[in-house]
């Protein structure tokens, strides 16, 4: 049985002044698999995820995604083509409301937004759609409210439902997670479950229990380089990820 | 931890920029009082005063449509302002051409030049932004000083005919070009509403607060700045060539940097990213000119202790306060 790949990297690697954050990584992510990334502070997961989106250029090495080299994409190119991440610092419209910050996603469908002589009225039949998914995330009582006075873990609700209202066919999902109580933690748990159904997830995560429990395949990073790679029982005993995870002295998740 | 799903009460909401249906009628009877003032004001205050600060707030309103609904900080919006004055002036002078069309060909060279220099200020944030379109501006004022055939030099353009508009009308008494002045600001006040509240603006608001999240949605955001950068260089035209006609001047003075400085002043006392902010600055400002003259060089001065004052008393400018204090964007 061939494996059905819809983003693998080879020998991605970046180097920042001499320091290399990420050192000939080779991923391969599974069409409508979880996939998670996880690795000490410092591992390079960002970077991988600004590498990915382009957000960052490579120094060296190759991006697949969907048989396309898209290593030499813009960031916007990226999402266009179907793969949206959310960031690690949650990424919210502070001004504008929860609503209209979710539209504005929505508002991608229409292709670009040039028409300067139109009234915003024309985006009214989003707003339906835009309430649902704030609802989905749990924000209904504060869909009008500016994104900026929420709190951090409703900033990173938000900032899920925004991506989501991409219907991306891949998510990269930058600790979507951190800073949230139990209950938020189960919600978007759920949701990320069931919107994976049909589409692809690469998550970074370092709530251990969330990513046994939601991710199918996991690959260790540290130093920039890939430790292990496997289900969550396998990687668990692999001795290397034991000793990266207690040499660096940290102790994520729970 | 935070909790998103407790339902406590939000605090009452000031979304910028956002209309619910209150808001858009406060919108639509300020609209309709500034309509009414435009027609009343002649007859009670002296229209060139008038005419000069509508040429101004129109200024204003385009700077403020480019920093505070496009987050572009432009410290170099008197070239947009001045060329098109030049053009304006030169082409009804020298070509004959009729006040309308003077104007609208000094807005159509601002509008280009804007493309040009905008293409080149936004391959840079920030600061760096505001420098590339200080030294750009720059330029085009050594230009006009350079080429005195063109712009008069030192002297600028004088006695620039104010025509008949479409050949037909005569605008020599101040009152009937008022109606035309009047016109043009009203227009322009509109044009940037609409800009602002629709599906672009709201594009440019999501990048202006947050440019790396507008990218990885999709947004091609380069392209989206260049074109409201157009658009504020366009109207900030429309406002240089307008003065032209009115003044029947164009000067240095127009292309110099300290009205790139102005342009600012009036729109963070009016207040930054409010809507009808611009227009208040613009009033206070051009009248303190006005009242002070007699105080010569100290009229800047004053100006500096105002423009101190109200950053210190109250940063939203004095439009943003009073939209704080009823709890509604203006
Ligand atoms: N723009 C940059 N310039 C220089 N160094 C950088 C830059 N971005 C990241 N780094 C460095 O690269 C390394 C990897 O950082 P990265 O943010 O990718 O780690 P991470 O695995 O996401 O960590 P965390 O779990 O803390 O989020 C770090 O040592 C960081 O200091
Ligand atoms: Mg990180």
């Amino acid at each position: 049985m061939s494996e059905d790949i819809i983003l693998s990297t080879s020998g991605l690697t970046k180097e920042f002044a001499g320091f290399t954050a990420v050192n000939g990584v080779d991923l391969k992510v599974r069409r409508g698999s979880i996939h998670a990334l996880i690795g000490p502070n410092g591992a390079g997961k960002t970077t991988c995820f600004n590498l990915l989106t382009k957000f960052l250029p490579l120094t060296r090495g190759q991006i697949v995604y969907n048989g396309r080299d898209i290593s030499r994409e813009k960031p916007a190119e990226i999402a266009r083509l179907g793969l949206v991440r959310s960031f690690q610092i949650s990424a919210v419209f502070p001004q504008l409301s929860v609503k209209t910050n979710v539209r504005v996603a929505l508002q991608r469908k229409r292709g670009d937004s040039f028409d300067f002589w139109r009234s915003e009225k024309v985006l009214s039949p989003l707003d339906a759609e835009a309430l649902r998914l704030v609802d989905a995330v749990g924000l209904s009582a504060f869909a009008d409210l500016p994104a900026g006075e929420l709190s951090y873990g409703r900033k990173r609700a938000l900032e899920i439902a925004t991506t989501l209202a991409l219907e991306p066919e891949m998510l990269l999902l930058d600790e979507p997670m951190a800073g949230m109580g139990r209950e938020d933690i189960e919600r978007i748990e759920a949701l990320i479950r069931k919107v994976s159904k049909d589409r692809t997830i690469l998550m970074v995560e370092h709530n251990l229990s969330v990513v046994a429990s939601l991710c199918d395949r996991i690959t260790v990073l540290a130093r920039g380089q890939v430790l292990a790679e496997g289900d969550y029982a396998a990687v668990s005993k692999d001795p290397r990820v034991i000793e990266a995870y207690i040499g660096s002295g940290v102790g994520h998740g729970h | 931890m935070a909790d998103i799903a407790s339902t406590d009460a939000p605090a009452a909401a000031l979304a910028i920029g956002e209309v619910d249906d209150s808001t858009a009628r406060l919108h639509r009877n300020l609209m309709i009082g500034i309509a009414i003032a435009l027609v009343i004001a002649p007859f009670v205050a002296y229209p060139v005063f008038v005419m000069k600060v509508l040429c101004f707030a129109l200024f204003a309103l385009a700077f403020n449509l480019l920093l505070g609904y496009g987050g572009l900080l432009s410290f170099g919006h008197a070239a947009y302002f001045g060329m098109a004055s030049y053009v304006s002036a030169y082409t009804a002078k020298h070509w004959g051409l009729t006040p309308e069309l003077a104007i609208l060909a000094g807005t159509g060279i601002a509008a280009l030049l804007g493309l040009a220099f905008g293409a080149l200020a936004i391959r840079r944030q920030g600061i760096y932004f505001a420098m590339i379109t200080l030294a750009l501006a720059q330029m085009a004022f050594f230009f006009s000083l350079q080429t005195p055939r063109f712009t008069g030099g030192e002297d600028g353009i004088q006695a620039v005919p104010r025509g008949k508009l479409l050949g037909l009308f005569s605008l020599a008494d101040d009152r009937a070009l008022y109606w035309l002045v009047a016109a043009v600001f009203m227009g322009g006040l509109l044009l940037i509403y609409r800009v602002i509240h629709s599906p672009f603006g709201q594009v440019c608001k999501a990048i202006r607060d947050n440019e790396p999240r507008a990218i990885s949605l999709g947004y091609r955001a380069s392209q989206y700045k260049l074109a409201v950068f157009v658009l504020s260089a366009g109207i900030a035209g429309l406002a240089g060539a307008t003065k032209a006609i009115v003044f029947q001047l164009a000067s240095l003075t127009d292309v110099h940097w300290s009205m790139s400085g102005e342009v600012v002043l009036m729109t963070l006392v009016g207040g930054l990213g409010t809507v009808f902010g611009p227009i208040v600055g613009a009033i206070v400002i051009v009248s303190m000119q006005n009242f002070l003259a007699t105080l010569g060089a100290w009229v800047t001065v004053v100006q500096g202790v105002v423009f101190v004052i109200c950053v210190l008393l109250f940063r939203e400018g004095i439009v943003g306060m009073i939209a704080k204090w009823i709890k509604k964007p203006l």
